[in-house]
């Protein structure tokens, strides 16, 4: 025979016994460790290419001259490219799996969105350009509230909230304006127990005092308390609907007449419109106001946890006090932005303000429209029919493996809501919820809404596939299993995550917010 | 010295007409990990019911509530490097503030160590 | 539908084993009156994804965007160069469809890059903590304002002159509904900011005096004196910096005295994007960290022992302290934070201070330039690389001019302060290290052109 293997290759298969071994580098095969940039490089270096100044500094400056850097490594490009590469390999994403948390909404970004909204003529536009040299920049806006407005069958609609919280208050703040205008200082908002906490907060900061409302045993606000607490003093009511429980609220007609009979105004916490978007309208129940979350119904990337995006629409009731500026399409078809110098020539004296600088988060805006023109119509209402479909699968798939508090009481919505009744003595939610992780999924919202002990509130979106959610579905049984039956495995998961529980006792107790790495003495 | 407690799980020690007030042994093992305490200044006045003083654990912030009107005249100064003195020893030296008491007729609402254990029971 | 992976089949098992012979079963409990029978009459249906890249490319193709014309605007809004390798890192699936780290064990990603960027931040500012962003330069500010009123239990904040009119129109907002008196009065064309006019205004009601640096007309206030005033009436310092490249050159604000820094990142790494999303930043004395808003990443330890990070101080917000959080704030600016974190990682305090000295050193060419130009005169004695010229005539009318002779030549004070007719000559210009000679020229040229 020619040469008997001169390389002296020869592949082998090798034991299949699991190893519990310590490497070296501390990474194991792809599960990599990465330090701090600033234990890569000391400060002083640079990973950009800048071209000399050309010219000293203004003898004027001296006095304002930093003295030193800031003490900042900059690292080369590789170094970079590297570092947040496995630092991203650290994270899970919706492009990994299912990311079913309940209020969330963590639907498929599409990729569409990210390449319009790089365009130029929408990525590189300054937001004080002459107008006439971004028009169509104000037309994308101007079509965007359109669609909101439309979807929504309300009259107008606050762009420049920068996200579901500031649209709260921004819907919160046309209340006030409007009891200020009518000379009525109303200082009660009425809120459901199971509301969101940033609504009590936003009420609180708009100078309101809350009052809780109850809920009946079927996850609903109870209307004839409701109707009781009404008065001359409640400014009105801060809604979600679908509410936190994943559950329509079926009075919301009967609420938002008898509010305004009461001379108060319905503002809707729209965090879960998901569920009814494109199929029905909160202007046809009778609301005043409703923030979107783009970031949840329309897309747009949660990215780690921000940028997001609240657009308020407003009733007829409501809209004269929405803040500047706003996008108003003229008699010639051009869109022109109104702000504070041109507000009462174009009718909107009333504004309560204005809540940010700039108008509003316009790459938010050009995803989001992408998003809607790519589903349209009939594509929304698919959309809200899928999630809830999906939700109502996971729902009743789970019959008898987890206490559904309210599943009694006819379909959920969106989310499908559990407690944390039925566990063994000793198992909590939490547990369930590390277990979930090392079955390779992102937990679901855990201890929220608080009306529901141990609550675990499941959204899969419409964008998750059968197959995906018999694979959730499958892992959940199976903890929930391991849960009634007190598996000691359970207390310590997760186990195959790239970190174990952390200790955030430790983190509250002795904050550690920087790196002191070259200050310690 | 008499000890009295409240229904919210204060307790509060007087020593004439100064009070000594801290949540009981019960109070922290359902808070948790304790890891802050926002104590009240001393001169400032409470009335029985206020929340002059709150606790946070990792994912909870409860109000303690005033047992009895009265002045704040101190703090405990050694919960701000280790609130874990709360959790420790919530009945001596996880102590929260003292204070001076307005109207020491309020106390006779409190329940004693008996009757406290007894409502504990009960929950 | 392309984003949907329901098909006819899978809804059909599905209802079966739900127990629905519709989905429309699944909607019972929406009022028949409410629920539409198809779907909304009036708007278009789907479209394919060619459809909405024509739909969309045609409507920035309409705009002139600032690459494709000689660009000197600033106010607030900065043009810098951003590495290629930001937008490719910030687009990874990992990062861009990521949720906010509230479960860190996989979320590690997430939270270091939160921790490097407070880092960062916080050695930018020249303070001791900062935060994980708010959503923008204006809320930060207003922000500010609402802590110090916390700390120092005081209602009367006092904005300096040189305060962006659209923060001011933020706080004053904000103000009518906490009850914060503010004491602010427009800018007027001088050459130095108004120190004296700022320190008279503070007295024993004060709770922080606000000072934009550099501020709106690109001068540069004297934040040493003014801290020291503050602290002597027991008011604090809050500085706002819109241009963080300017710090590469200028003094930190927590180096003066500041104790409180916030200020707009959008010019490193995140673009100009027509006005958002942006990328609030919010630093502090760690003495105030329990008043901070917003998300906080701290460093802590796995069950293992090993190094990690997670979301901490959380008692301060919203979902848990509802009505007595420290905010109403949730969402942070989170994927802007990590765009400025990579940028700012690449250039390091070193490059930041190259950065700075060529926006800087173009700024002095623009201005000697239009310094050239007929009847115009530079304001300021000292800038960084944002300065006020003064025209002979209205720039608000001037700047229209320009675009019409495709020179995208600065921002009037017109607009900015529409009902200011003594500051109806100022033109606001900027500078970068994207400004070429050409471009200097060409304003030069397209200014002389529209003064004529």
């Amino acid at each position: 025979m020619s040469g008997v293997n001169a390389s002296g290759w020869r592949p082998e298969m090798g034991s299949a016994e699991a190893a519990d071994m310590a490497t070296a580098s501390g990474d194991k095969g792809l599960m990599l460790e990465e330090p701090l940039i600033f234990e890569l490089a000391a400060p002083g270096t640079t990973g950009v290419d800048i071209d000399a100044p050309g010219a000293q500094p203004l003898a004027s400056l001296g006095k304002f001259l930093r003295k030193d850097m800031a003490a900042l490594p900059g690292l080369s490009e590789p170094e970079t490219v590297r570092h947040y590469t496995r630092l991203s390999r650290q994270n899970y994403a919706i492009d990994l799996g299912p990311f079913p948390l309940g209020s969330c909404t963590m639907k498929h970004n599409p990729r569409l969105n990210e390449k319009v909204a790089r365009l130029p003529g929408f990525a590189d536009v300054h937001p004080l350009a002459p107008q006439q040299t971004v028009s169509g920049a104000l037309e994308a806006i101007n079509q965007l509230a359109f669609w909101l407005i439309e979807l929504t069958g309300m009259h107008g609609v606050a762009m420049s909230p920068k996200a579901g919280a500031h649209g709260e208050l921004c819907g919160v703040l046309c209340i006030k304006a409007a009891l200020e205008a009518r000379g009525e200082d109303r200082k009660v908002l009425l809120v459901p127990e199971s509301a969101h906490g940033t609504n009590p907060a936003t009420a609180a900061f708009a100078g309101f005092t809350i009052e809780n409302i109850p809920a009946t045993d079927e996850g609903r606000v109870d209307f004839a308390a409701l109707e009781a607490r009404l008065g001359p003093d409640v400014a009105g009511v801060m809604i979600t609907n679908p509410n936190t429980c994943g559950l329509f609220e079926r009075d919301m007609k009967r609420i938002g007449d008898a509010v305004h009979a009461a001379g108060g105004y319905v503002y809707c916490d729209g965090a879960n419109f998901n569920a009814i978007v494109g199929k029905v309208r909160p202007g046809d129940l009778g609301i005043d106001a409703m923030h979107i979350n783009l970031h949840k119904t329309f897309s747009t990337p949660h990215g780690g946890g921000g940028p997001g995006s609240g657009p308020v629409v407003l009733s007829e009731a409501l809209s004269p006090f929405g803040p500047l500026p706003y996008t108003a399409k003229m008699p010639d078809g051009s869109v022109r932005l109104v702000e504070e110098e041109n507000a009462t020539e174009m009718g909107h004296s009333q504004a309560f303000g204005r809540m940010a600088a700039f108008h509003g988060q316009m790459g938010m805006f050009t995803r989001a429209l992408a998003y809607i023109l790519s589903h349209g119509a009939d594509g929304l209402k698919q959309v809200a029919e899928d999630a809830v479909l999906n939700a109502n699968y996971v729902l009743r798939s789970l019959d008898g493996e987890l206490d559904a508090p309210f599943g009694a009481s006819g379909p959920c919505m969106h989310e499908a809501l559990f407690s944390d009744a039925n566990l063994a003595e000793g198992f909590s939610t939490l547990d369930i919820a590390k277990g979930l992780i090392d079955e390779g999924f992102h937990p679901m919202t855990v201890y929220f809404p608080l009306v529901v002990h141990g609550a675990m509130l499941v959204e899969p979106t419409e964008t998750e596939s059968k197959a995906g959610l018999d694979r959730f579905i499958g892992s959940l049984r199976s903890l929930a299993r391991r849960a009634r039956q007190g598996d000691p495995a359970l207390k310590s998961a997760p186990h195959f995550a790239p970190r174990r529980r952390l200790d955030e006792t430790q983190a509250a107790r002795k904050p550690v917010l920087a790196w002191k790495g070259d200050r310690e003495a | 010295m008499p000890r009295y407690f409240t229904e919210d799980h204060e307790w509060i020690e007087v020593d004439g007409d100064t009070g000594t007030v801290g949540i009981t042994d019960y109070a922290q093992s359902q808070l948790g990990d304790i890891t802050f305490v926002e104590l009240p200044e001393a001169g400032s006045a409470v009335n029985k019911g206020d929340a002059p003083c709150v606790v946070d654990s990792v994912k909870a912030a409860s109000d303690v509530y005033a047992p009895v009107s009265g002045t704040v005249t101190e703090s405990n100064a050694a919960l701000e490097g280790e609130p874990e003195l709360v959790n420790n020893d919530a009945e001596t030296g996880g102590w929260l503030f003292r204070l001076t008491l307005s109207d020491p007729a309020e106390l006779d609402g409190l329940m004693d160590k008996a009757a406290y254990d007894e409502f504990v029971k009960g929950l | 539908m392309r984003y949907l992976p329901l098909t006819g089949a899978d809804r059909a098992e599905m209802l079966g084993v739900i127990g629905a012979a519709t989905v429309d079963d699944l909607f019972v409990d929406v009022p028949a009156e409410a629920r539409l029978p198809g779907p909304i009459a009036g708007l278009p249906m789907h479209a394919s994804e060619m459809a909405v890249e024509r739909h969309m490319g045609a409507l920035a193709a309409k705009n002139v965007s600032a690459g494709s014309a000689p660009f000197f605007l600033g106010a607030g809004a900065y043009r810098h160069h951003v590495p290629a390798s930001v937008d490719h890192l910030i687009q990874r699936g990992e990062f861009l469809t990521a949720y906010t780290p509230y479960q860190p064990e996989i979320a590690q990603g997430t939270l270091q890059v939160l921790f490097e960027f407070q880092t960062q931040v916080a050695r930018l500012f020249g303070v001791e903590v900062a935060n994980a962003s708010m959503y923008d330069g204006s809320t930060a500010a207003w922000e500010a304002v609402a802590m110090a009123g916390r700390i120092t239990k005081r209602k009367k904040a006092v904005l300096c002159r040189g305060l962006h009119p659209h923060y001011v129109g933020t706080v004053r907002t904000m103000a009518k509904f906490t009850g914060d008196v503010i004491d602010y009065r427009a800018p007027k064309l001088e050459a130095e900011p108004d120190t004296a006019g700022v320190i008279s205004a503070i007295d024993g009601e004060t709770s922080c005096v606000v000072v934009q640096y550099p501020d709106i007309l690109g001068r540069i206030p004297d934040l040493a004196a003014i801290a020291e005033a503050a602290h002597a009436q027991g008011a604090l310092l809050v500085a706002v910096v819109t241009e963080p490249v300017a710090l590469g050159l200028i003094e930190a604000p927590g180096n003066l005295g500041a104790d409180i820094v916030v200020g707009e990142g959008q010019s490193l790494g995140v673009g100009l994007q027509f006005g958002g999303p942006y990328l609030g930043l919010f630093g502090c004395r760690e003495k105030f960290v329990r008043q901070m808003p917003g998300r906080l990443c701290g460093e802590t330890v796995d069950a293992e022992g090993k190094r990690g990070y997670v979301l901490t101080l959380s008692t301060r917000e919203q979902h848990i302290r509802r009505e007595k959080a420290t905010s109403n704030i949730c969402t942070n600016a989170g994927l802007c934070a990590l765009a400025f974190s990579i940028h700012m990682t690449l250039l390091g305090g070193e490059g930041l201070g190259q950065l700075a000295r060529v926006s800087h050193a173009r700024a002095q060419a623009a201005a000697a330039r239009l310094a050239r130009v007929p009847g115009v005169t530079v304001l300021n004695h000292a800038y960084v690389n944002e300065f006020t010229v003064i025209l002979p005539g209205d720039a608000r009318e001037a700047v229209r001019a320009m675009a019409d002779r495709f020179v995208l030549g600065g921002v009037s004070l017109g607009r900015l302060y529409p009902d200011a007719s003594d500051l109806a000559q100022g033109l606001l210009v900027c500078t970068s290290e994207l400004t070429t000679d050409e471009d200097i020229e060409a304003l030069g040229a397209a200014l002389e052109g529209v003064l004529a």
